[in-house]
């Protein structure tokens, strides 16, 4: 997986591209989110949109990141869901949990 | 051996045995015995994904499958044969024209399926882990648990073709 980082006003955004799965590629997104908190960036948006899979340590790593940006005063927030992360996420009932988005600048204001 | 592939197509009453990539085959029975190692994981997955592509599921039910093995492989390795990369997670392709049964051994203590934390509950939401077997139970038609005579687990799991992949 390929993780990309920009910055739009005080959010920082995340595209993720390729598989979120048990590996590296949860390490990656732990190492990355736990990067942006340790440096004050708080509020962050996960663009899903490039991502063609994610198993359950996938689900898992973004549950982790959510609640370490939430325990230290932060937002996580989701952008551009496909159609089965947005599956895997609804079984799970994580879609009642996570506040989603499907157009970046709404989900850019949704942070003030 | 690190992985092992066993294709078998029986035609009226005879066996015979080929090795090697499945595609194009229509076997009854394929074998897949790995080392408790997860990068194995997207090989598994994507054995999974040939056979029933083949079959002719349709692609959200072959994404649904293959995902579910690959659950159901890290829960082999994990739980079941605790990372131990000596025990084998062997796994069953059992290939009729209306479904797939899969069957997932491990070669560990076993666990009591009825026991796994409701992932559901309100309780577990956050937690970072506890959904696999909640996954395969959601996309495959039938799952259960048996404890194996010589010791370890089984997972079984059946799809069936043209069935919601949601429950």
């Amino acid at each position: 997986m390929n993780i990309k980082m920009r910055h739009v006003n005080s959010i920082t955004v995340l595209d993720l591209d390729g598989k979120i799965t048990l590996g590296e590629s949860t390490a990656a997104l732990r190492n990355a989110v736990r990067s942006l908190l340790k440096d004050g960036k708080k509020n962050i948006l996960l663009n899903l949109g490039d991502v063609s899979f994610i198993d359950s340590a996938g689900v898992g790593e973004l549950v982790s990141s959510y609640s370490s940006a939430s325990s230290q005063g932060g937002r996580l927030k989701l952008l551009q869901l496909t159609k089965k992360v947005r599956e895997v996420l609804s079984i799970t009932k994580l879609l009642t949990v996570f506040e989603t988005f499907d157009d970046e600048t709404k989900a850019i204001a949704s942070f003030k | 051996m690190l992985l092992r592939m066993m294709a078998v197509t029986f035609n009226d009453g005879e066996g015979s045995v080929s090795q090697g990539p499945t595609r194009g085959l229509a076997p009854n029975i394929i074998e897949v015995s790995i080392d408790s190692k997860f990068e194995f994981l997207d090989l598994v997955q994507n054995i999974t994904h040939d056979i029933t592509e083949g079959m002719g599921f349709d692609e959200d039910s072959s994404y649904w499958i293959g995902l579910s093995v690959r659950e159901s492989v890290i829960n082999a390795i994990r739980h079941g044969n605790q990372l131990d990369e000596r025990k084998k997670v062997e796994l069953c392709f059992e290939v009729k024209p209306d479904r797939v049964t899969i069957y997932v051994n491990d070669q560990g203590e076993g666990f009591e399926a009825e026991a796994l934390p409701d992932a559901l509950d309100p309780a577990n939401l956050l937690k970072p882990s506890g959904r696999g077997i909640f996954c395969i139970k959601s996309f495959m038609d039938e799952v259960d648990f048996h404890r194996l005579p010589g010791g370890g687990m089984q997972l079984r799991m059946v799809k069936i073709k043209s069935k919601p992949t949601t429950q």
